[in-house]
């Protein structure tokens, strides 16, 4: 016999659930008391450097209907394209910016909204840049795994064509369902990215 | 920086459609994943103090009841490790959790389940693992629950968890079930599963020697979460 490996598995993952908010967002589901505020609900506070940028869309299902139970978390780098992390070793992100936000889906329609700042470029790991992106993640009720994607935006034309990850997609077609389009909204821009879990123009999910 | 997590083994964790679950019908991707080595993005993630923590946040038992009282049910301690898969504790991982009560009814506007609510039970706690990687709750054993996907489909008691370790790619919502339990096996949502070995991994064990005599019975559920290539041959040596 050979060696073993003594790696451990990975817990396997199972949905969240219909009810994901109780632990993710008591009070918004009216469970007050317990802590006094849901984690991730404000990204960009006055002090923090960089453009504000509104993102927003919505998760659909195969027939087109808005889910309107899922739970979106994004992550970013700052303007300066560093991570508010231990494990950012390239200098450090603006201490006013967490970079992390997590928002239910409105019930009415399965819409999300951040109020957050444009990220910078982040290295490749060759050391190439990428473009600026933001990295979403999405669960609810029916998805048993988390489902990564990333939030590209509109207006970053050039960087975008160049950018590692959105070169890789075989179909060139398809890039196009993680560039978010530009729009503006009382002096803000806007970016709209709807989230299509499958069938037409699906979105492009990554195993990263 | 140090290497890129460990490709996760997606035939281990469930795949996006099984159709037993109807929801997941509609809400699979049809298309392949793009699959890509982690960058700086993934490998980073918020990482959360313990300055965020109240004194009851992982006693579901008190956290909120009404002053004096307490929820009612089966009390347990469920206890456990956050590990990597080299084995490594993972410090500082935040954990939330979220239960039905004993009755099997979760406090939540959309749930409709004719068993009563528990007026000192919110079902909600969430705990920050330790230097070792440890964390532990109190709270009451959950019930069971009938839920609208086959005519007659009932959940096991579980409780969820989620997850986060040090890095995006890590993670991670799943769910906990209770050793003995013969709901586990019947139960399309654990079906998902493919590997039975997989499941017994979300089955946490009766742990004796860990109950609070006259008091409250002990579950132990460890966690693993992926793990990181060490970049052995480069100029600094990280990770292992």
């Amino acid at each position: 016999m050979v060696q073993r490996l003594d790696y451990l598995k990975e817990s396997p993952s199972q949905t969240a659930g219909p009810y994901v908010h109780i632990g993710t967002n008591p009070n918004w589901v009216e469970i007050t008391g317990v802590w006094r505020d849901d984690l991730g609900l404000v990204l960009a506070g006055p002090e923090t450097k960089g453009e504000r940028v509104i993102l927003e869309g919505r998760v659909l299902d195969g027939a087109g209907n808005p889910v309107r139970d899922a739970l979106i978390e994004i992550w970013q780098a700052d303007a300066d394209g560093l991570h508010n992390a231990p494990a950012e070793t390239r200098g450090a992100a603006d201490p006013a910016f967490a970079g992390w936000g997590r928002q239910p889906v409105s019930e009415a329609d399965g819409t999300f909204r951040f109020e957050t700042i444009r990220p910078g470029r982040v290295p490749w790991p060759d050391g190439r840049l990428q473009a600026p992106h933001v990295t979403v993640w999405i669960v609810a009720r029916g998805i048993n795994l988390g489902l990564h994607t990333r939030l590209y935006f509109g207006d970053e034309q050039q960087a975008n064509a160049a950018d590692p990850l959105l070169n890789r997609i075989p179909e060139p077609a398809r890039r196009a369902t993680l560039v978010a389009p530009r729009t503006s909204r009382d002096g803000l821009p806007v970016f709209t990215f709807d989230i299509r879990l499958q069938g037409e123009a699906e979105t492009v999910f990554l195993d990263m | 920086m140090s290497g890129s997590y460990f490709q996760r083994d997606r035939d281990w964790h469930p795949p996006a459609l099984t159709p037993s679950y109807k929801t997941s019908i509609l809400r699979s991707p049809r298309q392949a994943l793009l699959s890509l080595p982690t960058s700086h993005s993934e490998e980073t993630g918020p990482v959360f103090g313990h300055d965020i923590l109240g004194p009851l946040d992982n006693d579901l038992i008190r956290n909120f009841a009404k002053d004096g009282a307490e929820a009612i049910g089966q009390r347990i301690v469920v206890y456990g490790r956050v590990l990597d898969e080299a084995g490594r504790p993972v410090r500082g991982a935040l954990l939330e959790v979220w239960q039905a009560n004993a009755g099997g009814r979760y406090r939540h506007k959309k749930e409709s389940y004719l068993a009563a609510l528990d007026p000192n039970f919110g079902g909600c706690g969430r705990a920050i693992t330790d230097e070792e990687g440890r964390y532990s709750f109190r709270t009451v054993k959950p019930g069971a629950y009938p839920w609208p996907n086959g005519v007659n489909d009932w959940r096991p008691a579980h409780i969820h968890f989620s997850v986060f370790g040090h890095a995006f790619a890590q993670r991670l919502i799943t769910q906990m079930y209770f050793e003995g339990d013969p709901m586990i096996w019947q139960c399309p949502i654990v079906r998902t599963i493919p590997d039975a070995a997989a499941i017994e991994q979300l089955v946490a064990a009766l742990d004796r020697h860990a109950t609070i005599p006259m008091d409250s019975l002990a579950y132990k559920f460890d966690i693993v979460l992926r793990g990181r290539r060490s970049t052995m041959f480069e100029n600094r040596m990280e990770g292992n």
